[in-house]
Order: structure tokens, then sequence, then C-alpha cells
């Protein structure tokens, strides 16, 4: 188990160090740092000087060494036109997204499950035929298509929520939220849905073939035979034996879900960290690129590898297969 | 005369040859048909966008501000029909949106191509040689599959920067480990057929029994992949470029004209981006009805 736990630990740093390393060839070599770092009004002395400051003149491995030592200092640069540094600025979005993500993850279990479920009930009703349908839409839809769409109905048209922006948040232990204000949800409403899309989906297609799965079971036989009613059967018997591996996909989508918010962030111009992104590609700002990436890097090598070490604990043939190789 | 030559042309046509079953397999599922055909039609319309496209978008000297914001089916001053408007520069929308589909669909099917050509030639390498290669390419292929597309499409293009030939090879590096997979697994499966020992025991040379023996019998997952995949390729760059880091403006794909849209959507001109979306989506579903459809048909398990 521990031997287990090392390697995969062993092989998250690897990756980290990787990304730092195409990180790093990408600001550094592929494109021109003087260009991207200095200011074009500069003056030559002024440009020597900062040439000098940021350690261009020195061998490559050398300026990769400085990076690293910097970036495990907490010190990814600042950025450009924020003139902060650029890993507090990322830090200060987290938030936001992470809100988000939850709650489109909350969504896609609330509204995805009983589809989900009606659907595997009867296979071959209509009811459950345009569930499939509107699920295979859901897969094939542009997230930001239907973004626009729903701002477009219910913003421009209906008037009824708000298209941009987070509205009012209030303080919860020294962080901003705003899934506990009426402003704040009206916000929240269409960025959750929006992210949740894909995911409502996915969840339809698991709890549909866990359902047909579990309807055949002996246990469910065994539930009716006792005399209990439908709902109950559906409502605790088949429905516990389904949510295991919704939940365990959904835990696995979570991370995606954080990389999708770019798209849904600047379709709802919501505050996020993935907005940030897209507006410093923008700007050019490269701090601000950087640290995103090694931040976004950062949180999925940690996801895969708490969702490695939960399988391994749960299912024994994981690690041996690994330890087999 | 006539008698003898239509005999001679029935005849063949009883021997049910394997491209016949799999055609009449396929035109089983009259959805997946439908979508067979609508998808002929886009591919044509992307070939012959400059030939079918009512007035070129991309003329200034046709396009004129006057016709900026009409609604869909407004004339122009010279009698052009604009079936779904235009946009804010006067420009035909259904003109706009058969460049956009040329556009789309190429950079899509090119990246498709390469990614396949590179991913399998990868994946045979890893289940030829087996062993530390295989590890190695495998190891690095599930790294890259564990980040989603978006994500690993978002750092190359942020280290790549902007361009054509910078978004398709960022569309290749995110497609290749799907296919490097797929052909691993199926040649994995193949090699230990009796047909490759038979062919080890005629003495052919590794490269034929590879290429001429082992890769056609992997194709039918392959395909089914590549069209999943195009079809995710095609998505994936539309989302790039509608969020400002996918294609230049010199190469409107439909990405980019939904995001023209957006910018005057707020103002009640819904067809702008409406309409770019619509195609989108058109392309998207019908690729992935025809993929289930190959899947169905060329996988022998699921068949009833």
């Amino acid at each position: 188990m521990s031997v287990f736990i090392i390697r995969r630990l062993l092989q998250s740093v690897v990756v980290v160090a990787v990304m730092s390393l195409i990180v790093f060839i990408g600001v550094n070599i592929v494109g021109n740092p003087v260009d991207m770092l200095i200011n074009p009004d500069a003056d030559q002395a002024e440009i020597a000087r900062v040439i000098r400051d940021l350690g261009l003149d020195r061998p490559v491995h050398e300026q990769y060494m400085f990076f690293v030592k910097n970036a495990l200092q907490g010190d990814l640069g600042k950025s450009f036109v924020f003139g902060e540094s650029a890993l507090k600025l990322i830090i200060q979005r987290i938030p936001a997204t992470f809100e988000l993500a939850m709650v489109a993850l909350l969504m896609a279990v609330i509204i995805g499950v009983p589809l989900g479920v009606i659907a595997g009930m009867r296979p071959t009703a209509i009811s459950s035929r345009i569930i499939m349908t509107g699920s295979i839409l859901g897969f094939s839809l542009p997230t930001f298509w239907v973004g626009l769409m729903m701002i477009m109905i219910f913003a421009v048209t209906l008037g009824w929520l708000p298209s941009t922006g987070r509205g009012d948040t209030v303080s919860v232990l020294g962080i901003e939220v705003s899934f506990l204000t009426v402003d704040g949800l009206r916000h929240m409403l269409m960025p959750a849905l929006n992210l949740a899309l894909l995911k409502i989906s996915l969840v339809i297609r698991l709890a549909r073939a866990g359902t047909r799965e579990a309807m055949h079971q002996d246990y469910v036989k065994f539930a009716r035979a006792k005399g209990l009613s439908e709902t109950r059967v559906i409502m605790v018997h088949v429905l516990k034996n389904i949510m295991i591996p919704v939940v365990t996909v959904l835990g696995l989508e979570f991370g995606s879900l954080i990389a999708f918010s770019v798209v849904t962030e600047s379709v709802f111009a919501w505050p996020g960290m993935g907005k940030l992104l897209i507006d410093a590609i923008h700007n050019l700002d490269r701090p601000i690129i950087v640290a995103y990436l090694m931040i976004i890097v950062l949180v999925f090598v940690v996801i895969n590898l708490l969702v490695d070490i939960l399988y391994s604990v749960l299912d024994p043939r994981v690690r041996l297969k690994d330890a087999g190789q | 005369m006539s008698e003898i030559s239509e005999i001679a042309i029935a005849e063949p046509l009883k021997v049910e040859t394997p491209l016949h079953r799999f055609m009449s397999d396929f035109a089983d599922n009259k959805i997946a048909l439908v979508a067979f055909f609508v998808l002929l039609g886009i591919i044509f319309i992307a070939i012959f966008a400059p030939v079918i496209s009512p007035t070129d978008p991309y003329d200034l000297a046709k396009v004129s501000i006057f016709d900026s914001k009409l609604a869909p089916g407004t004339k122009s001053m010279d009698e052009v029909t604009f079936w779904l408007g235009t946009d804010t520069s006067g420009r035909d929308l259904l003109s706009s949106i058969f460049y956009g589909l040329r556009i789309s669909l190429g950079v899509g099917v090119l990246s498709g191509v390469i990614a396949l050509c590179i991913g399998s030639a990868i994946g045979l390498m890893a289940a030829y040689y087996g062993g530390y290669v295989d590890t190695l390419i495998m190891r690095i292929v599930d790294i890259q599959l564990s980040f989603p597309a978006i994500l690993v499409a978002l750092i190359l293009i942020s280290v790549l920067g902007k361009g054509v030939d910078k978004i398709i090879i960022a569309l290749v590096l995110v497609q290749w480990a799907y296919y490097a997979r797929t052909v691993r697994g199926t040649a994995l499966v193949e090699r230990n057929k009796e047909y490759i020992e038979a062919a080890s025991c005629l003495a052919l040379s590794n490269n034929r029994i590879v290429f001429r023996h082992l890769l056609p019998n992997c194709l039918p997952p392959l395909i089914v992949v590549a069209t999943v995949q195009t079809a995710h390729a095609i998505s994936l760059e539309a989302t790039l470029s509608f969020l400002g880091v996918g294609l230049p403006v010199t190469e409107p794909s439909l990405g980019l004209l939904i995001a023209n849209g957006f910018n005057v959507m707020l103002s009640g001109l819904y067809w702008v981006s409406f309409f770019p979306g619509i195609a989108l989506l058109i392309t998207i579903v019908s690729i992935n009805l025809v993929g289930d459809q190959l899947r169905d048909v060329l996988n022998p398990r699921l068949q009833k």
C-alpha cells in the first residue's frame, strides 16, 4: 500500500516537473522573453538592465533552476497588467471558480439522477427516449453556444436573470461566496447550469445503465416480493446502489469542471480564474498564464493522486496490477 | 444484347461482399442514414463554398456597410436576399457560414488525419516492441488523458501562440493519445491471432506483417474513434476560436462567427450568433450519429 502511494507520489512530482519544464520552454525559448517581459518603450540601457536582472543573459539550465527556485518560494512573477503577484491574483480568483464548479456538480446529481432513473425504469417508453435524446444533445451541443442561447432567452428576451458577474457576495471564513445571497444565486443559476450540462448528460447515462442493471437483480425482486411499494424499491434500494458509480465518476469529473469553467466564465463574465487566464492570454500577461498553468496542473495532479489512492483502498486489484508491471 | 448486359450487371450484386453487408447494416438505422446524408451535404458545402455561396463575404468590394444588421430574409439594395440576415459589417450570414464550415471542417479533419497517423504509429510501436517502450508510451498517454482536452489545448495554445498552424499542432497533440491507446489495445489482441502467426511462418518481413496484416485488422475501432475525435476537434476548435485564442480573425471559423455575434447579441441581433451555432450543432450531431452507428455495425459483439 505505502509502496503504491510512494510510486504515485513520485509520478505526480515527475508530472509537475515536466509541466514546469514545458511552461518554461514555452515562455523562454519558443517565445522571446525580452519582448514579453519588457516595456516596448524602454531604451537600450533599460533593456540591458532588465535582461541582467531577469538572468536572461545566463545559460538556459541556470535560468530554469532560477525559475524553479522562485516558483518553489511562491514567486511566479508579477502581472504586467495588475502589477501584483501573479500567484496571489490567481488564488484570489479560486473561490469563485470552485464555488461555480461545486454548484454545477450538485446540479448534475439533482437533475441527472432522477432523469436517468426514469429512463432506466422503462427504457422503451417515449419519456425515456426523450430523455436520452436530450442527453445526446447535451453531449453534442457546444457549451459556449448553449451559454449564449441561455443569455439570449433568459436575460435579453425574458429579462428574468442577470447575464454577467457574480452578484452580491458575503464573506464566510474570509472567503467571498455568492450562493448565500439571493442576488448571488440569481447570478449563479445560468452559468452553473451551463457548466453542469455536459455532466448532467453523463449522469443520466450512468444512472440509466445502473438502473437497468439493478432492476434485474435479486435484491430488487426480493424487495418487491416483500411487498414494498415501487417508490420505496426505487428510492431506497435501487438508488443506493446506482449512486456508487455516479459519485465515483463525478469525483473524477470535478477537475474537468474546473477546466471547462474557462469557457463558462468567459461567456457569463464570471470573475473566476478561467476568465483571468483568457484575459491574460489576450493581454500577453505571461506571469499570469504561467501561474495559472502551474496551479491548475497542481490541482489536477492532486485530484488524480487522491482518486488513485482512494481506488487502491477500495479495489486491491488496482495496486496489485500496478505492482506487477 | 440488352438482356445479356442486364444479367451481367445484376449477377455480381447478389454476392454479399463485406462492404455490401456493412452498407446494408449501416442503413438499418434510419436516423444514422439521414445523418450520413446530412454530413455528405455539409462536406459538399465545405468543399464548394466559394461556388455555391450567394455572395463572397470577404470580398470588400462587394460587402456594403449599408446592408449591416439586416434581419433574416430581408433584401439588399441590389435585390440579393439575405436568408439568414447580415452581421455588423453587412456580410451575408449564409455565405459566412458556408466559408466558416469550410475552415472548421478543414481544421478538424486535417488535425484528425495527422493525429491518426502519428497516434497509430506510436500505438503500433508500443504494441509491437512491448516492454519498456510500451510502459513509457502508455504512461505518457495515461497522464495526458487524465487532463481534459480543453485544458491540454489551452496549455499548448498559451505556450505556442496563435495561428492556424499552431491550432492544428495543438489539436493533433490533444488527439494523438486516443488513437495510440485504441491502436495499441487492438493490436495487442490481434497480434496473438493465427493469421499473424501464419504470416510470420511465411517469413514475411516485420514491416509487411505490421502494415499489411496487423494494421488493416485494427481499422474498425480506429474508424469509430476517428469520427468521434473529429467531432471533438471541431467543437474544441470552435470553443478556442470563440474564446479568442484559436484561429486568427483572417480565418473566420464557425466559432469566430459565433463570437462576433456574441458582441451584438445583447442589442437583440440574435441571428448573428444563432445560425452559425446551429450549423456547428448540425455538423457535430451528424458526425456523432454516424460514429455511433459505425460503432454498432463494426463491433460484432453488439450485433444481434
